[in-house]
This record gives structure tokens, sequence and C-alpha cells, in this order.
């Protein structure tokens, strides 16, 4: 096992994969400059070049069309969108058609396209650039939609992506490029709906994906201190669901924390909760707590931004409160976001 | 129609204006205290101050992400801008929307946006406003080339032709958009203005970095659309001297050459018409020196003011969502 960058895991995991099928083509924005979509596009267009690595006109939304329809005749297009917001340029395509396609023509074969969004956050990204749509994109059956938040994950979720036969969305949080794990060698697929235990623990159960995984693991140390085991449970894909790792998780702790990095309404912490409620009644001991973003557009000005994003210390003081824990002074925990400066 | 001497001088005056503000930003922005990407113009300036400058303050302009430009020759007060880079309350969008959010209602900045093509539908809508209140104000649509080939920008020019809207287009063609030049996105042997010949709309491509030409060309624009005539289609061929976003220069990242840079640097639009001023003995060093030292000052004190002042204040930080 050598260790690698999150970003490097995407970028071999796009490597070997075109290696094996000559179907698999990249388009998007800017993936053959020079920032080669933070590196993770940068292997494949030195490799393939721009037979297979295509640049593109701001074209959010033909381009997803135009993917659907290489797709519908044997391509198997990765669109790649250097903010997932610009994704709601291409959502009726996204929606309307790939999402439905399989059914709606009653064919064996769906569309398999491939959507990476990247999550902008910090530095002023500001309302239109930071936003994280996994709820959004999870809503519509017919997609898969996942949130990697480990090297190894985001290799094995974008191999899988790319072999099956569904159309995909995959979300990459910026703040993560930069995180080293370790990552096989080959290029072994992670099914989608196949969650995994971060750490485990009996006394709590934290439930994050994304950065919010990684958060939640940073909260679950200082809990640690405190003498508090949080379980750690990171779903890795929002579509499809594996209920069946946090009700398991659920049965041993009995209290749950889900923390997002989106809104509470309708998102990816109210279906978490939802299932606690639905199939986990009896296991719970108190009330769930999420964690998601205040009912606002992010904002630019530093102090609005940083109250704005939850932080691993909001994650920690969420646990002691559904615990009822009388521990409430704990060391504080620099953002993760800090590390990051400008200029951008 | 010609130019007066003294509209020529303020064309200058603010370009300067525009210049001397940026590129003290683009140096106090590496300190790390605007917490905002950031579009500069520098170089662009001539098609900002050329095409606002022959608007009336009534009529309204909207832009994108490159837009403090447009904001400032609109008459976008300077404070406005730079506290909202510095995230301050005094900011125009009150620090929540940063450098590419900029807006003034008073002097008819309605909106800028970093969602590409985005504000283009929004201005052709402010214009069907107007003319259904039979209004002679006109609206004003900054773009950039990459803009052109959103689907918005076809939608948007279609229907502002079907109803006479008036609007005005102006594409601000630097050539590239983030790093790709326009050949990589866009058909050869058809410029951009030729495009919006398709939905019957006048239009004209002119030198942007000429501010004179700039002007000259709206004057004729803007009254076309007055008169009831419908919208309008500018060009401005320029270029952006810096990089995409942030305040530095990128010789080396290699999607364009340091050549091609400096080529158009030599072509900037404050050093030609100031060139050609003194020539004419329109106006003297020692004018332009004075301005220079007037407009330091001004920026000097609204950077003062702006770092002097408060955040927002995170108890507020829901308010105004609804
Ligand atoms: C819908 C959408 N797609 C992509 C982007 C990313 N993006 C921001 S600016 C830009 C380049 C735009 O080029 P152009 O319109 O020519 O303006 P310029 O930056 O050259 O002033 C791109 C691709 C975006 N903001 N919105």
């Amino acid at each position: 096992m050598r260790r690698l960058k999150y970003w490097q895991a995407i970028s071999e995991a796009t490597v070997q994969c075109m290696e094996g099928d000559p179907n698999i083509l990249i388009a998007g924005i800017g993936v053959d400059d020079h920032k080669g979509m933070f590196g993770t596009t940068r292997g494949a267009f030195q490799r393939f070049g721009r037979s297979r690595v295509f640049d593109i006109p701001n074209c959010e939304n033909a381009m997803a069309g135009i993917a659907i329809g290489a797709a519908a005749v044997g391509k198997r297009p990765l669109v790649v969108h250097p903010r997932n917001d610009f994704m709601f340029l291409a959502m009726d395509q996204i929606f309307n058609l790939a999402a439905k396609w399989k059914y709606m023509y009653g064919t064996q074969a769906g569309v398999p396209v491939v959507f990476r969004g990247i999550v902008g956050r910090g530095w002023g990204q500001g309302a239109t650039h930071s936003q994280s749509l996994q709820a959004t994109f999870a809503h519509f059956p017919g997609l898969h939609v996942a949130a990697p938040a480990s090297p190894a994950d985001a290799k094995g979720l974008l191999v899988s992506a790319l072999q099956g036969s569904t159309p995909v969305v995959l979300l990459e949080n910026r703040a993560l490029y930069e995180l080293e794990g370790d990552v096989a060698e080959a290029p072994t697929p992670i099914p989608f709906g196949q969650g995994r235990i971060i750490r485990e623990g009996n006394d709590i159960t934290i439930v994050g994906a994304s950065l919010m995984a990684y958060e939640a693991d940073r909260a679950a140390d200082i809990l640690g201190e405190k003498g508090i085991r949080a379980e750690v449970i990171d779903p890795r894909s929002m579509r499809p669901l594996d209920e069946r790792i946090i009700l398991d998780s659920l049965r041993k702790t009995g209290h749950l924390v889900v923390a997002d990095t989106s809104w509470a309404a309708y998102g990816f912490a109210a279906e978490v909760a939802a299932v606690a409620a639905e199939k986990g009644f009896a296991f719970l001991k108190a009330p769930v707590r999420r964690i998601t973003l205040p009912d606002c557009p992010a904002p630019v000005s530093e102090p609005l931004e940083k109250a704005f994003h939850p932080s691993p210390m909001t994650i920690v003081q969420a646990c002691l409160e559904v615990l009822q824990s009388e521990v409430s002074s704990v060391r504080g925990l620099r953002d993760v976001q800090e590390r990051f400066t400008g200029p951008y | 129609m010609g130019i007066s001497k003294e509209e020529i001088l303020s064309l200058l005056r603010g370009m300067l204006r525009i210049r001397c503000l940026e590129e003290t930003l683009a140096e106090r922005y590496q300190e790390q205290e605007m917490q905002t990407p950031t579009h500069f113009s520098i170089g662009q300036e001539a098609t900002a101050v050329g095409v606002c400058s022959a608007l009336e303050q009534q009529d309204v302009i909207y832009s994108g992400h490159r837009c403090h430009a447009h904001y400032l020759a609109k008459g976008g007060p300077l404070l406005g801008l730079v506290g909202e880079l510095y995230g301050r309350e005094v900011g125009c969008a009150r620090g929540r929307g940063g450098s590419v959010h900029l807006t003034d209602a008073g002097s008819g900045v309605i909106a800028s946006s970093a969602i590409l093509g985005q504000t283009i539908a929004v201005a052709v809508g402010s214009a069907w406003a107007f003319s259904l209140d039979h209004s002679r104000r006109v609206a004003v649509a900054f773009f950039g080339d990459g803009a052109v080939e959103e689907g918005i920008f076809h939608e948007s020019l279609n229907f502002a032709a079907l109803h006479k809207v008036p609007v005005l287009f102006v594409c601000e063609n630097n050539l590239y958009s983030t790093h790709s030049s326009l050949a990589v996105r866009q058909p050869a042997g058809i410029q951009i203005y030729e495009r919006a010949r398709a939905y019957s709309l006048p239009s004209r491509q002119v030198d942007g970095n000429d501010v004179a030409a700039v002007f000259q060309a709206t004057r004729e624009a803007v009254e076309w659309c007055r008169s009831g005539r419908g919208p309008y289609f500018l060009e401005g061929l320029t270029y952006r001297w810096r990089e995409h976003v942030g305040p530095l220069w990128d010789y080396d990242a290699g999607y364009r050459t340091k050549a091609e840079v400096e080529e158009w640097m030599a072509r900037c639009p404050i050093k030609r018409l100031s060139e050609q001023l003194l020539r004419d003995g329109l106006c003297s060093e020692g004018e332009l020196r004075r301005w220079r030292e007037e407009i330091q000052q001004e920026i000097a004190h609204a950077i003062v003011v702006a770092k002097s002042s408060p955040f927002p204040s995170v108890q507020c930080l829901l308010e105004g969502t609804y």
C-alpha cells in the first residue's frame, strides 16, 4: 500500500480506468490546463492527450446532454465541473433525462455518464461557489450519488462509477484534495451503497460524509480525550444510502449526531435522521441532532464565513449535548480551512 | 458626433481612477486581508469607461465576475467596492457578496454575478420592463467572450430581439476564458459580433482599448435602443493583463506567452490616450500627475475607512435571507 493524496488517487483511478476502457472520455472546463482540475485530470491529459481529454466551451447544459448522447451509443464520458454549483445549469439533462433514461425508455442499458463536481469553501467563495449539492442530486431516483472522504474511497468510488451502467454524480470537497491516505495500487471498485466505519465506539454515533466524515473523526479524537467513545460512520454514498451500517451502529450506541455541509431542510442529515426515526426508533435514547449550515446563503465576509461553516468543535459540542454530558470545557481544534491561505 | 475636450479628459480620468485602484488593490490583496476571489480588470478599463460614460444616470448595468471596472465607471462609490473586498459592513453588499457581487442601486449598478451568463438574461428583463413602461431607460449587459458559449446568451438575444427591448449587449472579448483561448472554444471563421446578427441585432466590433471609439459606438448604440428600435450588440476587443482570478501575473502558466501579454500592454488604453492628449496639447504632464495624486488620496482614504470600519456582526448572520 502506498500513501497518496486525495487528488492523486482520483488521477490514478482515472488513468487506470481509461487504460482499461478506451470508451472513457474526459470533458470539462480547463481539464487540460496547467492546474488540471486540482491535478485530478493532469495525469490523464499527459497520458492520453487531446484525443480523450477535452477542454470544453462554457456549456454546462449542452455538455450534459452531449455526454448522455455519447453514452447512449457506447462512450463513457466523465464530465468534470470546477464547482458543483455550475451543475445547476446541467440539471435538466441530469434529472429529466440521464436519471430517467433506463426506466422511462424501458431499456436494459442506462446511460453511464459520470459527473464530478467540486465543492468549494472558504476564502470568501461565497454564495454561488461553495454549495454542497449532495441532497439535491440524491433526491432523484436513477442516479448514484457519492461524496468520498478519503483518498482510497475517492479512487474506489470513481472506479465503480466508470465501470458501472448507472449515471453517477461524485462530489469532492476542495478541502480534501491534499489529504493523504493508504490507497491500493489496483483499481478496485467500491460499490455504491456501502458505508464505512471510520472508528468504532459504543457511546454515540456520528454520521458524516465527505469533509464531515473527516471532521467527525477529528471530533471523535477530542471526545475520546474525555472518555467518550464515538463511532464514526461515513456512508460514502448518499444514494443508495447504507442504512444498515447506520442502524447497526445506532443499536450499539443509542445516540446519533449527523453532520453535513449543506442545509438541514430536506437534506442529507434529514434523510439519515428519518432512517433513524423510522427504522431505529427503538434504539434511540435521545433525540437525533443534525449539524448543518445556518439557513442563509454562504457569506463572504470572514467572520460571517467562519460562523457559517460547522467545525469539528460544533460536532463535539453537539455530541456532549446529546449525551447530556457534564463535560464542557474541551480543548479547541483548528478549522480545517485555516490551513488554507489565499490568494483565492 | 465629436467628442468634446471635457468628455475626452473625463474618459481618461475615469480609466486612470480604475487602474490606480485596481493596482493598489492587487498589491494589498497579497496581504491576505481581502478574502474574496477577485478578478481584476487591469488592461480592460476602456470598455467599461467608454460604455458607461455614454449612459445616463437612470440607465442600468449588469456585470459578471469581472465587475470592478463596470461598477466604478457607472458611478458605484469607491468605498463600497473597497469595503466589500475587505468584507466590511460598509461594502456595497454589506460584506455578504464579495468581489463578484457588486451592486449600487443609486448609480444603476443593479447586479453582478459569478455564474457565467446569468445576468445577460436579467439585463434583458430590466430592458423589457423599461419598454413595457414606455420608459427611455436602457439596460446594459456586460459579459466576456466565455459567456457567449452559454445557452442563456442565445436565449437572451432571441428574446430581446423578438420583443425589441432596449438592451445593449456588451461583449468584452479578452480572448480567454480562464486558461482557454477562443480557438479551443468557438468555431473559427466567424466573429462574436457577427453571430448577434443572426438574431437580427445591429452589431459592431470596436477596439476595446480605444476608449473614444467605445464611447462613440456606445452613444450610437444607446440612441438606437432609446428610440425603441430594440437591442444592440457591441463587441470590444481587449485583453486581461493579470491572472484570471487573483492579483498576480501568470506568464509562466503556459496558456499564453509573455510576448502576447506585452504586446497588449503596449496597447494600454490609458497610455495610448494620455500620450495622444499630451501630443495634442489637451492636457499636461502636471495635470496627469495631479490627477494621480488626487486619485491615490481618494483610494488611500477609502482603504483606511474600510479597514477601520466594522465587520458584519455574527449575530446578524441570518439577517437578510428573507
Ligand atoms: C456557469 C459557469 N461556468 C463556469 C464558470 C467558471 N468560470 C468563471 S469565470 C470563467 C471564464 C469566463 O470567461 P469570460 O466570460 O470570457 O470572462 P473573462 O474572465 O475573460 O473576463 C469561467 C469559466 C462559472 N463561473 N459559471
